[in-house]
């Protein structure tokens, strides 16, 4: 394919990814007449927004008191005041309208007597800040990422977006005044790549957690968007802070809800201890999710595991009564059986923290506008947008709250779609293409029809190892010595990757050529998270160095940044300051 | 343990042909994706889709042994070997497992598949009781994934027209919800002797359908609403 041949389509907005974030703004844009198109790598409702289970967090108090500025607080105290305040302000005043929102375009939320939405608790959400357990998880029983995703793809339906389903994103297209003018994508059905011009490109591609071996993630989290951008020039935010679940499956990853231990289920130890009360005599069982799991990982490093490798511990909920369990968290009760022969209604399950969420991503401002440093201030890169996973608003910080992303990617899908269109009105026209561009972008695509025999190393081996890698060197515990052999060990895969060559180059449906490029996405970030790991000399967060054990507000209360050119790394201050509340100092964080 | 594959590669191929796959090493956990997935290890032009390995995606639909399932969810040690691992029934095939899904969302589409409300919104949520929310399970969370619809013989005979066991589930989805206000354009829709009535409840959707769901008793729904309606 070459550049005189390929075939070009224009549009007013390219959307990358069909998650929540995606089909929220593509919503917004379309509604307005905008002609929005969306470009997915798997059929929209396939996104992985569909796996988020507990819920969507909005101070609706429909069960217990709530406002919006105690869930604020609740979000700035679980970031480990990491997170930006301008940006958890908008997202928590937000909430409850875009719940109700969601509910009016048919989200099947679960329902109290009275007839509203049911909420339950999750975990640091408190009342009068810092006080009594709140409420606050909006939930359609455990299946509230599935209705939430389908919901907005019906809507987007109804309003005649344009969807590129089956496509993949190789490289944003960019001019020399640093103008983002859309995305070579490749479509996957016939192998032909296209180029969509746009005027303005929004990244919503989701997280990496395929960056390590357990994960609750599906196989397409491969980080495209952020490593895209890493690519692109731009740097990656707060990529150290890897959120890691505490209760996956032992062994296997999938995801328990929070919500089982909001219903009231809860951890214990291989002497039935309920070991939560020592680490969070408060909060217990709904601590912030770092907190517990490294509780969880304590507990097995000092022998009180369960199972016969004692490598896990157990969330016991057959206390809750068979109707409870199943009216609420029927999903957790079908994968239970299905994959672990177990009724939760009679025997605890064996769970484990694993890799879940990246709190880190593609710097941007609460409008969805990617944001990078110029001078003593940043500066958007004009044409770009990122919203939910990949995006870092800063909304979660060191570590999110369960129940904030659902709520993250519907408040800053909508955010971003609204700037798009102020955008929009002042750059009417398209801008001409820069044709270096996308020659090099072509080149990146090229590279793969490669097949000489030097090609030592396959996608499925180096894949296995930077897993393994990720899982051994960059875990819920960290120090110097063991992050230092974690950046030789995947700076060493980085250097392996031009030796990956594969066997297979035809064009139709070629998912081997789409696993080699998510393999060389995923192996940028592996680098851009330890990299980051290892320059952060302090505890905070998800981020828990064992020769740093206490969080530094002098020297860290900063994000960091990593640029991909000379594994670069730079900071920049924390928002402190809301937009219209008092500041929420940081303060000892106890659950 | 054994493996039978349908394999088609039309850049290569003249027409598909079936190639055994032996592996060792399968534990009494491991799911049919587990070794689709060893099997694209061994082989990397083997094609299949698949993404989030816990039967919520509705990626990795194929016809297991003779009937469809979700290969992330279908334990091997259940199987009958050789277990042979075909595309689902009915659709163009594009690549060894991957079908071409387009007439089925095309059926999708045509049902209106959103909550159409008339009156203005309330500025809270609109009430709904939990009686009335129980209507809906058992029809929302349809993944979308195909299994029944093309494990349908009334929709491989009239696969233009007939809308299949997987649209009208979710027709009726819509049809149940107490905040809907379309139910007679959505009636009107479906009305005719081929679009909805074409099904002869065989049920092989609700053999199928690997959330439980039961589409042949959406469709009776869906009926006892037309007659309703007339009468």
């Amino acid at each position: 394919m070459s550049i005189e041949n390929l075939e070009r389509r224009k549009f007013d907005t390219l959307v990358i990814g069909a998650g929540g974030g995606g089909l929220r703004a593509a919503l917004q844009l379309a509604e307005a007449d905008t002609h929005v198109a969306v470009v997915s790598k798997v059929f929209p409702t396939r996104s992985h927004t569909v796996a988020a289970q507990g819920g969507m967090n909005a101070a609706l108090a429909n069960v217990l008191p709530d406002n919006w500025h105690w869930h604020m607080y609740d979000t700035i105290k679980g970031s480990d005041y990491l997170g930006d305040q301008d940006a958890i302000e908008y997202m928590c005043r937000s909430a409850a309208h875009l719940v109700y929102e969601l509910e009016h375009q048919g989200v099947p939320f679960s329902r109290m007597d009275s007839g509203k939405i049911y909420q339950r608790p999750f975990g640091g959400q408190s009342q009068n800040f810092g006080g009594e357990q709140a409420a606050r998880t909006c939930a359609a029983a455990d299946r509230t990422g599935h209705a939430i995703l389908h919901t907005l793809y019906q809507q987007n339906i109804r309003a005649k977006t344009h969807f590129f389903d089956e496509y993949f994103a190789i490289d944003l297209i960019k001019d020399k005044d640093g103008f983002i003018l859309g995305a070579l994508v490749l479509e996957i059905e016939t192998g032909e790549p296209l180029l969509i011009e746009a005027k303005t490109t929004l990244l919503a591609t989701g997280g990496a957690g395929q960056l390590f071996r357990t994960n609750t993630n599906a196989h397409i989290n491969t980080g495209d968007g952020l490593a895209m951008s890493l690519r692109a020039g731009i740097p990656l935010q707060d990529m150290e802070f890897f959120q890691f679940h505490p209760t996956g499956i032992a062994g296997k990853g999938m995801l328990i809800t929070e919500g089982a231990r909001g219903e009231g289920g809860y951890l214990v130890n291989k002497d039935g201890e309920r070991f939560m009360e020592r680490y969070a005599p408060h909060a217990k069982d709904l601590a912030s999710r770092d907190v517990v799991s490294r509780a969880i990982a304590i507990e097995v490093r000092e022998g009180r595991g369960c199972g016969p490798n004692a490598d896990h511990v157990m969330l016991k909920l057959d206390h809750l009564g068979r109707d409870v369990l199943y009216k609420r968290l029927p999903g957790i009760c079908d994968l239970c059986k299905t994959f672990m022969h177990i009724d939760p209604a009679e025997e605890s399950i064996p769970v484990f923290p694993t890799a879940h969420y990246t709190m880190g991503g593609i710097p941007t401002n609460r409008y969805g506008q990617v944001v990078v440093p110029v001078d003593q201030g940043e500066e958007s890169i004009p044409g770009l947008y990122a919203v939910g996973e990949c995006a870092c608003v800063s909304v979660h910080g060191a570590n999110r709250l369960g129940g904030n992303s659902l709520l993250d990617i519907v408040v800053f899908g909508r955010a971003a779609g609204n700037d798009i269109k102020k955008y929009l009105k002042e750059n009417r026209h398209h801008r001409q293409i820069d044709e270096e561009s996308v020659e090099q972008a072509l080149v990146h695509l090229k590279r793969w029809d490669e097949s000489d025999g030097n090609g030592s190393e396959t996608v499925h081996g180096l894949r296995a190892e930077l897993q393994k890698a990720m899982e051994d060197y960059c875990s819920v515990f960290r120090t110097e010595e063991i992050l230092q052999q974690g950046l030789e060990k995947v700076l060493d895969l980085e250097k392996r990757m031009k030796n990956v060559r594969i066997t297979d180059h035809s064009k139709v449906f070629n998912t081997a050529r789409i696993e080699a490029m998510e393999l060389e996405n995923l192996v940028d970030l592996a680098v851009a998270t330890v990299k980051s790991a290892l320059e952060r000399k302090e505890s905070r967060g998800a981020h828990s160095r064992m020769d740093y054990p206490d969080r530094d507000d002098v020297s860290w209360l900063k994000h960091s940044l990593y640029y991909k050119e000379g594994h670069r790394m730079d900071y920049k201050p924390v928002t402190l300051k809301p937009i219209s509340v008092d500041t929420f100092p940081p303060k000892p964080r106890v659950y | 343990m054994r493996f039978k594959i349908y394999r088609y590669n039309p850049e290569t191929d003249k027409k598909p042909y079936m190639q055994d796959f032996v592996l060792d090493n399968i534990s009494d956990d491991m799911m049919l994706r587990d070794a689709l997935l060893l099997i694209k290890a061994e082989d990397e032009t083997f094609t299949f889709r698949h993404s989030c390995g816990e039967g919520v995606c509705g990626s990795d639909a194929v016809n297991i042994n003779g009937t469809n399932g979700l290969a992330c969810k279908s334990r091997l040690s259940e199987l009958k070997e050789p277990i042979e691992v075909r595309p689902v029934p009915s659709m163009p095939v594009i690549r060894d497992l991957v079908v071409d899904m387009e007439q089925f969302y095309h059926h999708y589409r045509a049902i209106k598949p959103y909550l159409t409300v008339k009156d203005p919104v309330p500025e809270v949520e609109f009430l709904q009781t939990p009686q009335q929310r129980e209507k809906l399970d058992g029809l929302y969370e349809c993944i979308l994934c195909g299994c029944c619809t093309t494990a349908c013989p009334s929709f491989w005979w009239n696969p233009d027209k007939f809308r299949g066991p997987a649209a009208l589930l979710q027709s009726y989805r819509f049809l149940a919800d107490s905040r809907d206000q379309a139910t007679s354009e959505r009636l009107q829709e479906l009305d005719g002797p081929y679009r909805m009535f074409r099904c002869h409840s065989i049920m092989n959707c609700v053999n199928v359908c690997p959330k439980g769901l039961n589409p042949t008793e959406a469709i009776h729904s869906i009926k006892k609403l037309m007659v309703k309606d007339l009468v």
